[in-house]
């Protein structure tokens, strides 16, 4: 995975944050409307609560940088490696009968390459002001992933057999 | 004394959906499409009443009603139908026309042809899956010929169709491929179909997880086109033949003219729905 393209302003760094936040909000959102749409009302909560929490960081970046809230924040080409934001859960991870372990699952696997990210931008900042937003940022992911530990610490795995369905979709199943 | 009226706010994104959760199977691709329409049209910038979205049959063609654009969901295999009819008798209206591979290249096949070669100044966005998943699994059109499944035992042995071949060779103005799995990406392709005059065509890659699972590997195969867009059909119809089918870009773009009605409309729409009056 290539880094992402360091900002030169912390004006730049603070945009990529806002998109990244924004879009893991709308992903957290898509992901609870899938699941509530497929009657799994458990998971769907935690991607809820997991948008509420992302939703928090928009907030606050906004607030710190005085910026309106309609603010659209230019996207910087090769802001990051791959084609989403690094705390966007891949659609394709997901699954019908899922638990809310496997979307806890994703939840951290998202919030931990968060802290990748801005890592990464810290150790590549071009000035002291850039540096110190990207670590206070990578801080508050950090906490994020304690968060998600800390719930994971409480929801046993699933038991093998998980996906089995008695009207399955797929005839060759 | 004068009023000064402030400018409606731009719309985002997110005007542009409506208050219905999507129905599709957790992992579709085609959620991330749908977001990637309403950002394209958030880019494009015209309020969602003058914007339609028409549709055939499908889990793709569900996608109108997801909107909050006026919306027509059609007749399988029709949509391009329809939306040309609505287009030609309204042409201020900006119409974009969607479904999937077995809609659009089956059902539709013959409309899709016919509607290249009017180039009437639409967008069609094919969600392609290579099967038909609404119906429970069965091979599309653009289903490898080798792929074995309960259905089609050994595989169908047809070779599949090319959709951006026969785009191009059929007259269409724009023609393109976009990856469900690079929303931001496709968002900015569809804009740019949007805008582009004549009948712009993008192949949507939109695994669906349920009935060919193994197109979640579609993310580490698909790379962006190594070379820019081309006005030159004959390139681009060299570059399209020999792709590996997951080049994702702009792959030409042309200036052939649109077509436009010759005569002005003979009757007013109340006239029109006179006819129809009960």
């Amino acid at each position: 995975m290539s880094a992402p393209v360091a900002p030169r302003t912390l004006d730049e760094l603070m945009a990529q944050a806002l998109t990244m936040e924004r879009e893991a909000v709308a992903r957290y959102t898509e992901l609870a409307e899938m699941m509530e749409v497929h009657n799994n009302l458990e998971v769907a909560e935690l991607f809820r609560k997991m948008a509420l929490y992302e939703s928090h960081h928009v907030e606050q970046i906004l607030a710190d940088m005085g910026w309106a809230e309609d603010t659209l924040a230019p996207r910087v080409a090769g802001a990051w490696a791959g084609p989403e934001s690094p705390e966007s859960v891949p659609i394709d991870e997901m699954h019908y009968l899922m638990h809310p372990w496997h979307a806890l699952q994703l939840a951290l696997a998202a919030e931990q390459r968060a802290v990748q990210f801005f890592e990464s931008l810290a150790a590549s900042a071009q000035s002291d002001a850039i540096r110190r937003a990207a670590e206070e940022m990578r801080n508050e992911e950090i906490e994020h992933v304690q968060l998600v530990r800390n719930w994971l610490a409480k929801v046993p795995p699933p038991e093998p057999g998980w996906a089995d369905d008695p009207d399955p979709p797929r005839y060759d199943n | 004394m004068s009023v000064t009226l402030a400018a409606p706010p731009a719309p985002t994104a997110a005007d542009f959906k409506s208050d219905y959760k999507p129905i599709w199977c957790p992992g579709c691709g085609d959620y991330t499409v749908l977001g990637s329409v309403t950002k394209a049209l958030a880019i494009i910038g015209r309020p969602s009443h003058e914007v339609a979205v028409v549709s055939g049959i499908g889990c793709s063609s569900r996608i109108p009603a997801y909107t909050s654009c006026y919306g027509f969901h059609g007749v399988h295999g029709r949509a391009l139908a329809a939306g040309t009819g609505l287009k030609v008798a309204r042409p201020e209206l900006t119409v974009v026309v969607a479904g999937g591979d077995g809609d659009g290249y089956s059902i539709g096949g013959n409309h899709f042809l016919h509607a290249c070669r009017r180039n009437v100044d639409l967008t069609y966005l094919v969600m392609d899956n290579h099967v038909y998943g609404m119906t429970k699994g069965q091979a599309s059109p653009t289903t490898e010929p080798d792929w074995d499944n309960k259905l089609s035992p050994g595989g169908t042995g047809v070779r599949a169709f090319h959709p951006l071949v026969i785009a191009l060779a059929s007259g269409a103005n724009f023609v393109a491929r976009a990856f469900s799995g690079d929303p931001n990406g496709t968002a900015q392709i569809v804009a740019q179909a949007i805008r582009h005059p004549g009948f712009s065509f993008v192949e949507i890659l939109s695994p669906c997880v349920t009935f060919r699972p193994e197109q979640r590997q579609w993310k580490e195969l698909v790379h962006p086109a190594p070379v820019a867009e081309t006005d030159d059909p004959a390139r681009a119809a060299r570059r399209i033949m020999s792709d590996d089918g997951f080049n994702i870009g702009v792959l030409y773009a042309g200036s052939r003219k649109p077509y436009a009605r010759s005569s002005a409309a003979t009757a007013t729409l109340a006239q029109i729905e006179a006819e129809f009056a009960l």
